[in-house]
């Protein structure tokens, strides 16, 4: 197993007076894919939302508890929130290029970095299309608008856009979840050449999604997490009944 | 009833509704350009009234109208963008602060446009100006008087709730996903709204402020008061002259005319003149939202 690259310890977090997560604690691997798994509304994905600090934009949200991220905790008081997400980059479930050319999505985060200089703007642009495994099918129309493209090359046109800030982690809500077989294919393969550099956390619906891509996996079930452990493990061996019951669709 | 009835009934009193719109406008056009057209001419357009406003142009009109839509279009858009951005992106919905802007915002754009006028007279001309006038020159009546300034400033305050609510509008029609994304990139708050919300939104924003500002270039009432003068004899110079406009030109022609036959060409010419500013301000907004729709496609 690699180093921690993320610790959580007794995160809560209530909506208004709705507790939606109870006391999470669980340490995620570095350069690993791991999945949260379980049915909609049991927390997955507000957990991951916790992890770049985004659920700080809802109103009404109070977290308890601790994450650390290489070691420091997040949601200390002195922790710039900006820099923090610079390094925990965020894939959603519905793709979201902005109504800019492709060119200007990935180089967007670069440029509100200050790098403004056209040739280290191409080179990133390039790299990180490069890495997002969709250069070729884009580098002839980079000055065309990026909604113009299919879904699942806008999806991986946001995950070029994310890398483009040079992040150490990758949080993926149902990254594939509104695509097609192929393009949900592609991102899979996509995730599995990204986690020799990155951190992957990955929320899914689809079970065997997780079981293809992840290395560990998590499931939670109405704000708790049930069990933790290797992919393969949860897939063949659970040990707990639920998780069991889960995965085998007997319930969710 | 038979439904197939109802639908005809139904039917026909919405088509008569339409054709009572349709008729009214092309009444309107079509009494305006039959009595305005024919004394249409680049005279009237370039010269100044003579012979007790009976002959002669409506130049300074022209430039009045159009000088103070451009102080008032300076003064308002910013001051309503910025309003509206603070609304939309940074109060909190259920805070006492966001309701009583909100508050605001609504009673303003209630109030009678010749209350503006009264409340421009008691508060730029009585109030600051007079002050001004006390502090800066000695009280030598300069500022405390109506002038081309105030009359734009308090025609600000009329167009400034169409304003805000239309830019805000524009700005809450970005969504939700977008800003995250820019967020979840490291994008402060700020960079966001710089570099996302107010371009996404750009046409809105600019269509809202032109409408707005149309609306307020022919008002009359708020500068009956402040700055609007029957007759002048020279363009305004400076921001404390007073100025003529379209609309109260409109006005004195059909009410304190002496002769009113040798002023009805005049009248008829100058609605004519002031529907077209109008019309094509409302055209310039309604171009650049087709432009911008189709550069984002």
């Amino acid at each position: 197993m690699n180093d921690i690259k993320v610790k959580v310890k007794d995160l809560s977090l209530r909506y208004g007076t709705n507790l939606a997560l109870k006391k999470i604690s669980m340490d995620i691997p570095e350069k690993m894919v791991t999945a949260f798994i379980g049915p909609s509304g049991c927390g997955k994905s507000t957990f991951l939302r916790t992890l770049n600090r985004m659920n700080d934009l809802i109103d009404n949200v109070a977290i308890e508890g601790e994450v650390f991220i290489d070691n420091i905790n997040i949601y200390d008081k002195n922790i710039d929130v900006v820099n923090l997400r610079k390094k925990v980059g965020m894939i959603f479930q519905k793709s979201n290029p902005f109504a800019k050319s492709v060119y200007d999505n990935i180089a967007f985060g670069p440029r509100i970095n200050g790098i403004s200089h056209k040739s280290n703007l191409d080179e990133i642009v390039e790299r990180s299309l490069k890495q997002a495994a969709i250069w070729d099918e884009v580098k002839d129309r980079l000055f065309h608008s990026a909604l113009s493209l299919s879904g699942g090359q806008q999806q991986r046109i946001c995950i070029a856009r994310s890398l483009a800030v040079n992040p150490e982690i990758l949080l993926m809500d149902e990254p594939a979840s509104a695509l097609d077989p192929i393009s949900t294919a592609k991102i899979e393969e996509l995730i599995h050449e990204l986690k020799k550099e990155y951190t992957i956390i990955i929320v899914t619906h689809n079970m065997q999604q997780a079981a293809r891509t992840s290395d560990l996996t998590a499931l939670f079930y109405l704000g708790d997490l049930i069990e933790m452990n290797k992919t393969e493990i949860i897939f063949s061996n659970p040990a707990k009944k639920q998780t069991e019951d889960y995965i085998s669709g007997r319930f969710g | 009833m038979n439904r197939n009835v109802k639908d005809i009934i139904v039917e026909s009193i919405t088509g008569i509704c339409v054709l009572v719109i349709i008729f009214i406008i092309v009444s309107i056009l079509t009494i305006t350009i039959v009595g305005g057209w024919p004394n249409l001419n680049w005279a009237f357009l370039s010269e100044f009234p003579k012979d007790g406003m009976t002959k002669g142009g409506i130049f300074p009109a022209i430039v009045g109208t159009a000088v103070m839509t451009i102080i008032m279009a300076v003064a308002a858009v910013p001051f309503g963008v910025i309003t509206a951005i603070y609304l939309a992106e940074y109060a909190n919905e259920k805070s006492v602060i966001a309701k009583t802007i909100r508050f605001a915002v609504k009673t303003l754009a209630v109030v009678p446009s010749i209350i503006f006028g009264l409340f421009g007279l008691g508060f730029f001309i009585g109030f600051v100006g007079k002050n001004m006038d006390s502090l800066f020159s000695g009280g030598e009546l300069r500022w405390g008087q109506p002038n081309i300034l105030w009359a734009s400033l308090t025609m600000a305050l009329l167009t400034l709730p169409v304003v805000i609510v239309s830019v805000e509008e524009a700005i809450r029609t970005i969504p939700r996903d977008m800003r995250e994304a820019s967020l979840a990139l490291g994008a402060t708050k700020w960079q966001t709204i710089r570099k996302v919300v107010l371009p996404g939104s750009v046409s809105g924003i600019l269509t809202g402020t032109i409408l707005a500002v149309s609306r307020g270039a022919g008002e009359v009432a708020p500068i009956l008061f402040t700055g609007a003068v029957y007759f002048s004899s020279h363009l305004p110079h400076s921001l404390s002259d007073q100025f003529m406009s379209l609309g109260y030109h409109i006005y004195i022609m059909s009410t304190q005319s002496s002769n009113v036959d040798a002023t009805q060409p005049i009248q008829f010419a100058t609605t004519l003149v002031l529907l077209f500013l109008t019309f094509s301000l409302n055209a310039v907004a309604v171009i650049l939202r087709y432009r911008i729709r189709k550069r984002t496609k």
